[in-house]
């Protein structure tokens, strides 16, 4: 029995995320064939932008940050039977919270500074995810729909705020952003000559700290409880709405703390910039770390890495950075329907079961 | 009150407004047949994106409308096919499948489109025309409104007929929702859930991938990546206000396309100080107030998401 | 194993719950695959893949979950799969014509074009057997179909099945109730644990042998129990008023439960007994009416306030709301009161308390389970409805709300779970009783108060309460 268990955890927290990166890369090679351009030479170029080539490594890695903050944020939500895709806005809404008060305030202390702006730019995205989930708890929105439209609408506000003279906007620049944050804020560079900045180890301090909350506190179970069986734990004494509210606001922390962090680490300010695609990259890194803080991890490494690489490949072989959107969907098939990779293996059934992300009873209709 | 009317131009107000719901109803009746059948079907954007690239495309290649709108439906029916199997067969979450395709979508444009279309400087293939039906056409108010419009408008306007006749007066219609409300209780009346779903899963990429085609042959004759902007969600939105139904879904799509009309019209021809993103902002945040107000007695198909598992 | 069915014989297949009669049957409807064996129709072997399959050779089963669709009318769910129509377009006329004809054929009346959903349950099973015989089922199979049904509705459906018989058509007839069987029974096959054990007929058996062939061992076929000792009032429901939908589903329900006694309330299932239930819970918004629980308004208390004041739920769904299957046992044991010491420090859980707590129950309460670490989902039906009684009881409630505590279960732990009601009221618990096995009602309450349409129509005493009166008013006799 035990025996048994174990190789089931072995292939399933294993040997099925190997496979369906493995098998993501034949299918995203097999397209690059298909426009004619050489996939290994997209690939090579790919590897050598995300590694080898120089400084490639500690930017792969300050890629990486944002997407253990984001694929942390998204698995939350997932443990509670949520399904936030809109990481993206979330992290737009984040960084605006952040930037503005690392912006405003002046002379006091980093040791001040950055937890300050840290705790602005999670509280803008806990409010705006929680939007998302107060919408789903009191009206049954469902929060896909939710979520996506908060989107947009976090992308034009983010617009709206930095192009407005008097508001976000800082005076004589040539392209619109806002001014840059106050020096004591920026985190620092822990490598030198790179752009390897402090948000590093707040990743890696942060996946402990989720795997925390989850599995040892009576929040994490609660959320669990939720995501699981909403109609037994209300009958247990649990606030479902109020459960749900909670961990889409926790969700929405995790991606604004992923929006400031890159701001006070890489950008320094905030540009009226466009979707980068960052809550698909989320929930592809979420589920291919099924939803464990610890997996979260290397799945987002390897996101920083494809990221990384993706313009380097692009401006090689110009192959479309798209190429790994491809990447992406083809991983989370693998990972989301096993069933695929046993048949694909001639495994034994049962080893493996379905992803299932939302809760079975009570579901609102999309 | 004379100027203020021909200002604002009711006719041409409604006309823009019965266009621009055109990708939101197809998207809206692509999800709601998918969804009477019991799969949720959130990877329309990713259907109508495909659609408006292949479409785009193969109008292009060949320098034929026809063949392109044609390429358009085959595209969204193929990578609807995908959710079918995904969803259908190896029971994945369909909201997961979903995304799946929206991703999907965006790297399959994405990678073609920069390899193939952006580098060209041909000319492309142009638009639809438009077409005024004789004499209907001529109608004071109606005719503008009706009867002056290009092919993919003229479709879903049909479209609306077809599904509503399909769904509610045709044996087919009933196993439909008959699988979408209850599997267990269609399977042993003697139906195929699997087909069943399978059509209808085929069927809603096809209403989205035409809805595609509006984008690339019908508003303005080429390709932008990520140019459906949301309209899948939005028209499942409209479908859930719609309450599941055809008439309904339109009614809605319409409301939806109205209201950035009359924000823009408000902007232009009165010059109202709203910022321009605020304006962008209407559609989406409507969207938001009617899913969250529309929930409330909602009537969706009671087995919708659920994966069906043959014992 | 092997079973055998005679045209013009009502065939009883009589077992306990997961005795696999269910199983069986699917596996001749075409609903499920035999490992090996076959299947003959009319002396033919026959391969039956599919319920299409079942349906060609004239076998029609009706489930124990009715197999219709709510929204659709009674003509469309007839028809369904074998539609009349014109070149795909339905004719509803046609069907409703066809119904109108089926039902006067077999004397079993029902309005063709209302919808499903505004039936009585007693008339749904009415259109299941008409969908069945639309189809042209010689062969029907009856899949614990009185579990919904009053005492005079049961008596009704008997009458059907002789009259179908009487055709020459061929009844199979599952239960696990042993005087349904006797009543209606020329043949009776027993089950146990995936197999048969016994062909026999009613003449040939009596209770007593069918229930030690069912269970493997001989049955008390009745509870034990002292006569009550009402204490206090524990728990006062006042004019309680629960709208759905806008109907009224439960009208103006008053009742007391005391200390030490169980109050039974009978009752056709969806009379309204399930709102009562959540609305004394606080899982349900209620229009008026209030919950008095130990002396205390609780009627505007969250659930959370009004469990740990003293009242304990077992749910009549324990996998909606009784259970976590994919938590641990442990967890499971703890649902209600996960943040409460000793249980939770801060917001930390305190795993030592909960296993200790786990262990004890599981011993206490006879949970079979190698670990309290396993999900429960890897538990048997009845040792989970054990898991959901030993949390309940073992946080020591002043009442105890059970509603259908024994559905699904074995005889085992059905004993079991009896035996603990009785002796936790004995220690003065208040118990309200829910259950629509009309005989569990009757054996356990003290008092009994009969539901029906939302009301409570009668309270009778336990000891004297008659079955046919209490079956009678369970229909809205008055």
């Amino acid at each position: 029995m035990r025996e048994r268990l174990r190789i089931d955890w072995i292939l399933n927290a294993i040997f099925v995320p190997l496979v369906s990166v493995a098998a993501g890369f034949v299918v995203a090679g097999i397209a690059v064939a298909a426009t004619g351009a050489d996939p290994l030479a997209a690939f090579t170029a790919l590897f050598q932008g995300a590694f080898t080539n120089r400084n490639a490594f500690p930017e792969t890695l300050v890629s990486t940050v944002p997407y253990v903050f984001l694929g942390l944020g998204v698995a939350l939500g997932f443990r509670a039977g949520l399904f936030n895709i809109g990481a993206e806005g979330q992290f737009y809404i984040g960084a605006l919270a952040g930037v503005f008060v690392a912006y405003s305030i002046h002379g006091l202390p980093a040791i001040v500074e950055i937890p300050t702006a840290l705790v602005a730019g999670m509280a803008g995205g806990f409010v705006w995810s929680a939007i998302a989930g107060f919408l789903k708890a009191r009206f049954g929105a469902h929060e896909v729909i939710t979520t996506i439209m908060l989107n947009y609408v976090a992308f034009l506000l983010a617009n709206y705020l930095v192009d407005t003279p008097g508001l976000m906007l800082a005076p004589n620049v040539s392209t619109p952003r806002t001014p840059d944050v106050d020096p004591n804020a920026l985190l620092p560079i822990i490598f030198a000559g790179s752009r390897l900045h402090f948000g590093f180890i707040l990743a890696l301090i942060a996946v402990p700290l989720v795997w925390f909350l989850i599995e040892r506190t009576t929040i994490g179970f609660q959320l669990r409880a939720v995501g699981f069986n909403q109609g037994a734990a209300r009958a247990a004494g649990m606030s479902v709405g109020r459960t749900m509210v909670m961990a889409m606001g926790l969700s929405g922390a995790l991606a604004g703390a992923a929006g400031i962090v890159q701001v006070l680490g890489v950008s320094h300010h905030m540009t009226d910039s466009v979707a980068a695609g960052y809550g698909f990259d989320a929930i592809a890194i979420a589920l291919l770390a099924r939803s464990n803080p610890w997996g979260i991890l290397p799945a987002a490494l390897l996101f920083g890495a494809m990221h990384s690489g993706a313009s380097f490949m692009q401006l090689q072989t110009d192959v479309s950075s798209d190429l790994i959107s491809i990447v992406q969907a083809s991983v989370i098939i693998f990972i989301a329907a096993p069933a695929i990779v046993r048949w694909i293996f001639r495994l034994r059934p049962e080893a493996a079961r379905s992803v299932q992300i939302t809760s079975r009873e009570a579901e609102t209709p999309v | 009150m004379n100027t203020f009317l021909s200002q604002l131009d009711p006719v041409s107000l409604l006309s823009i407004t019965l266009v621009t719901a055109t990708p939101l109803t197809l998207a809206a009746l692509g999800g709601m047949i998918c969804e009477r059948s019991g799969v949720v079907n959130i990877a329309l954007e990713g259907i109508m994106l495909t659609g408006a690239f292949v479409g785009y495309a193969a109008a292009f290649a060949t320098h034929n409308l026809w063949l392109g709108v044609l390429a358009a439906i085959a595209a969204g029916m193929l990578i609807a096919g995908l959710h079918a199997v995904l969803s259908i067969n190896f029971l994945v979450d369909q909201i997961v499948s979903g995304t799946v395709i929206n991703i999907l979508a965006v790297g399959i444009t994405g990678v073609f489109y920069r390899q193939f279309i952006e580098s060209q400087n041909t000319a492309g293939p142009g638009t639809f025309p438009q077409w005024n039906i004789p004499v209907l056409a001529d109608i004071p108010v109606l005719g503008p409104i009706f009867f002056q419009n290009q092919f993919v408008t003229y479709a879903m306007l049909a479209l609306i007929v077809i599904v509503h006749f399909t769904l509610f007066h045709t044996v087919w219609g009933l196993r439909t929702r008959a699988c979408g409300e209850h599997p267990r209780a269609a399977e042993t009346a003697g139906i195929n859930v699997y087909f069943v779903r399978y059509v209808n899963v085929i069927a809603s990429g096809a209403l989205a991938g035409l809805g595609g085609a509006y984008f690339s042959l019908q508003q303005i004759g080429n390709f932008l990546p990520g140019m459906t902007g949301g309209r899948g969600f939005i028209g499942l939105a409209a479908m859930i206000f719609g309450q599941w139904t055809p008439l309904g879904a339109f009614l809605a799509s319409l409301l939806f396309s109205g209201s950035d009309q009359v924000g823009s019209r408000l902007q232009s021809v009165f010059h109202v100080a709203i910022p321009l993103q605020f304006l962008g902002m209407l559609p989406y945040i409507l969207t938001i107030v009617v899913v969250a107000g529309a929930m409330g007695r909602a009537v969706a198909p009671a087995a919708v998401g659920r994966p069906y598992k043959k014992s | 194993m092997d079973l055998e069915v005679q045209w013009g014989e009502v065939h009883a297949l009589l077992g306990e719950n997961g005795a696999g009669k269910s199983t069986l049957m699917n596996i001749v409807y075409g609903l499920a695959r035999a490992d090996a064996g076959t299947v003959e129709f009319d002396g033919k072997p026959v391969q039956v893949h599919s319920p299409q399959d079942a349906i060609r050779l004239g076998i029609g089963m009706v489930h124990q979950h009715f197999m219709l669709i709510p929204v659709l009318t009674v003509a469309e769910n007839i028809v369904l799969g074998h539609e009349i129509q014109s070149a795909g377009v339905m004719d509803l006329n046609g069907a409703y014509l066809a119904v109108r004809k089926l039902s006067e054929r077999y004397g079993l009346q029902v309005d063709p074009k209302t919808r499903v959903e505004d039936l009585p349950v007693g008339i749904q099973q009415r259109v299941e057997i008409l969908k069945a015989l639309y189809r042209g089922a010689r062969l029907l199979i009856l899949d614990e179909p009185t579990a919904v049904l009053t005492p005079q509705e049961i008596a009704g459906l008997f009458q059907i099945v002789r009259n179908l018989t009487a055709e020459g058509n061929a009844v199979i007839f599952i239960t696990h109730k042993l005087a349904e069987v006797m009543a209606v029974a020329d043949k009776i096959t027993v089950m146990r644990r995936g197999k048969i054990v016994a062909t026999t007929t009613p003449k040939e058996s009596k209770p007593p042998d069918l229930a030690r062939m069912m269970v493997g061992r001989p049955v008390l076929l009745r509870v034990d129990k002292g006569p009550a000792k009402p204490g206090d009032v524990m728990l006062r429901v006042e004019n309680l008023v629960v709208m759905d939908r806008r109907q009224t589903v439960v009208d103006n329900v008053s009742l007391d439960v005391r200390a030490g006694e169980i109050l039974g309330v009978a009752g056709v299932e969806g009379n309204g007994q399930n709102e009562v239930v959540e609305a004394i819970v606080g899982l349900r918004a209620t229009r008026a009416g209030h919950i008095v629980l130990g002396g205390r308004d609780v009627s505007r208390r969250s659930t959370r306030r009004r469990l740990h004041s003293g009242l304990g739920l077992i749910p009549a769904d324990r996998h909606r709301q009784g259970i976590i299957l994919e938590l641990p046992i442990s967890d499971n044991l703890i649902l209600n009161r996960y943040d409460l010491p000793p249980y939770e420090r801060w917001i930390v859980r305190q795993f030592r308390a909960i296993r200790a707590t786990a262990e004890r129950l599981i011993k206490t309460f006879d949970i079979r389970a190698q670990s309290p670490d396993q999900p429960a989902a890897s538990l048997s039906g009845g040792n989970q409805q054990k898991l959901v009684v030993a949390r309940e009881l073992g946080a020591g409630p002043k009442v105890l709300i059970a509603s259908q505590p024994t559905r699904g279960v074995d005889v085992g732990s059905i004993e079991f779970i009896h035996r603990q009601i009785i002796s936790q009221r004995d220690a003065g618990l208040g118990v309200l009783l829910v259950s629509s096995e009309l005989d569990e009602v009757l054996a356990l309450a003290d008092r009994v108060a009969v539901m029906y349409r939302g009301r409570i129509v009668a309270v009778l005493d336990g000891e004297g309460a008659d079955r046919d009166r209490v079956g009678l008013l369970m229909a809205g006799a008055t």
